[in-house]
């Protein structure tokens, strides 16, 4: 089977964010860029499909600048085979993602995309149920264990108060949740052979797909800064003081 | 103007978050339906009716529905949204599954997770897990968004709503309910509580985050989280986490115990009503968002904790 796996280039999940002072969004400037967390589970999900012997090839794509290009490469180095970066400079909003990820499905035809369930900058958990509608495939969302069997994808899902499976008619969409692995450092050998792996460079134009924004961002602002409370001096004076509050 | 707004349940009974989605969908303004899709889920329909504010009660019944599987789901509501001009949904793991790939079909770019409504085009949602919030405008004919519970007052009982029941969407569908595993716990599910306990690494070990932690939980009838580093250090399950990228959590109080709070863990807490820390380092970043600190040794303060509660 052949898996594609979307990748996002992300402020690095161990970065304070810091709002710009014009409110226009989040300095981006000099920040430490990681991949997205959840796509490197899903990265780890394929490459161990593959070790399995369930995957037969591992195509990673990135809709982003130029730097996406580490990211790929990060991939690349984990185990995938190959990349395709769509290069922007500009926010492409999750519908216009799942639309270009669509076209890319056309070319790849893959058997199965596994996206992360949310990229950590916008939080939106949108992009891999866009991409099921638009390619009308089902989907297995936050999954925490995925297995195939006789052309079905058994999707075991995390949802409010417990789990959930899910049977699905391949091809399929999954989409990534914290448990479902823990993510492999790349080797050193295996960062060198990375570099000889193939991406191959498209525009969104190649895809013939409006990436025109629909929302427009008015400001960005810093939440409500939380004040430092008191030091109590041992535990009855925290009871007390949790009991004048009506907090126990 | 008119919102439909999706029904979370489990076919007995209506959650909490949907009288909150359909204060967010009065608050965006027009007549709000709920839709209450389900199997044997006559008496969430008959429930729903009553919260205050609500026009029309859609009930569908059918096998798809029972888990409100996304495939069904797109079927049955993008025909319906010829009528309305916005879909509202609680941002549960319900909601979050589902209305992207109505959005993608109406050709719209959802809202995520709002926490604020200004007028009928602009919202006010978290992003980076909270660490900064961002006003927007859609320029969509239609809205669809998913609602943050813990943003929105749940709408008061009172209401007399009709209830009108309509035909499943033809399938069949490239997905099935295989099975379910429900939490089966004592204890409250960790994003509902209105108490959370969590404890970090300084724990030390998977059974002495047992042993310490439990009986505090027990006693405040608290659900049990725990700092990334407690579940990477393998003292902890992985659904237990707190942080950016394990669970956003925003109970009336917060018992934060050996855990020096990293942003990670902050950006999945800090909304809490009230916050306590407890940490035998008193330079520890967690005393900074606390309203009571408490510097002391853990295995010592929180025993001690339980028994005065």
């Amino acid at each position: 089977m052949k898996v594609l796996v979307p990748v996002k280039r992300v402020i690095d999940y161990n970065v304070k964010v810091r709002v710009k002072s014009d409110q226009s969004g989040v300095d981006l400037a000099n920040v430490k860029m990681s991949m997205n967390p959840f796509d490197e589970i899903s990265v780890e999900e394929a490459v161990r499909m593959k070790e399995a012997g369930t995957a037969t090839e591992i195509v990673v794509v990135s809709i982003g600048p130029q730097q996406a290009q580490e990211t790929i490469r990060t991939a690349l180095a984990m185990g995938a085979d190959r990349g395709i970066l769509i290069k922007t400079d500009e926010i492409v909003e999750p519908l216009a993602v799942a639309k270009v990820l669509a076209k890319v499905v056309e070319e790849e035809t893959p058997d199965m995309v596994i996206l992360g369930k949310q990229a950590i900058d916008d939080d939106a958990n949108q992009t891999g149920q866009m991409l099921g509608a638009l390619l009308g495939w089902p989907q297995g969302t936050f999954a925490s264990e995925v297995k195939s069997d006789g052309g079905k994808v058994h999707v075991t899902r995390e949802i409010d108060g417990g789990l959930q499976t899910v049977a699905l008619d391949g091809p399929a969409i999954v989409t990534t949740d914290l448990r479902l692995n823990e993510p492999r450092y790349a080797s050193l050998p295996n960062i060198m052979k990375a570099k000889k792996k193939p991406i191959d460079m498209k525009a969104p134009e190649d895809y013939g797909v409006d990436l025109s924004p629909r929302l427009t961002i008015v400001k960005v602002t810093e939440p409500p800064v939380r004040q430092a409370g008191e030091k109590v001096e041992d535990v009855s004076t925290l009871v007390g003081k949790l009991k004048t509050a009506g907090a126990v | 103007m008119a919102v439909l707004v999706i029904a979370d349940h489990d076919n007995s009974a209506l959650s909490d978050a949907t009288a909150k989605t359909v204060t967010a969908a009065a608050k965006f303004g027009g007549d709000v339906d709920v839709l209450v899709a389900g199997k044997g889920a006559g008496d969430v329909a008959a429930s729903a009716a009553t919260i205050s504010g609500v026009r029309k009660v859609v009930h569908v019944e059918g096998d798809a529905y029972e888990h409100h599987l996304a495939e069904a789901m797109e079927a049955l509501i993008v025909p319906m949204m010829d009528g309305y001009d916005a879909l509202f949904a609680p941002a549960t793991t319900m909601g979050k599954n589902v209305t992207p790939r109505i959005a993608a079909k109406l050709d719209v770019m959802q809202l995520s997770d709002i926490t604020g409504i200004e007028g009928t085009d602009t919202f006010e949602r978290p992003i980076y897990a909270g660490n900064a919030i961002m006003t927007v405008t859609s320029s969509d004919a239609k809205k669809v968004v998913t609602v943050r519970g813990t943003a929105f007052d749940a709408a008061p009982a009172g209401g007399s709503a009709s209830v009108e029941t309509v035909d499943p969407a033809a399938g069949p569908f490239k997905s099935e309910f295989v099975s379910e595993e429900m939490v089966e716990s004592d204890r409250p599910d960790l994003t509902a509580a209105k108490r959370v306990v969590s404890g970090g690494r300084a724990l030390g070990s998977a059974e002495e985050f047992e042993r310490i932690m439990n009986p505090l939980a027990d006693k405040l009838g608290a659900a049990v989280g725990a700092s990334r580093a407690a579940v990477d250090a393998g003292y902890a399950p992985n659904d237990y986490q707190v942080g950016q990228t394990g669970k956003i959590v925003a109970p009336e109080l917060y018992v934060a115990v050996g855990i020096s709070g990293a942003i990670q863990h902050l950006a999945g807490m800090k909304d809490s009503k009230i916050i306590v820390a407890i940490n035998k380092d008193e330079e520890a970043p967690i005393f900074q968002v606390a309203d009571y600190g408490l510097v002391a040794d853990l295995f010592n303060a929180v025993p001690e904790l339980t028994d005065a509660l």
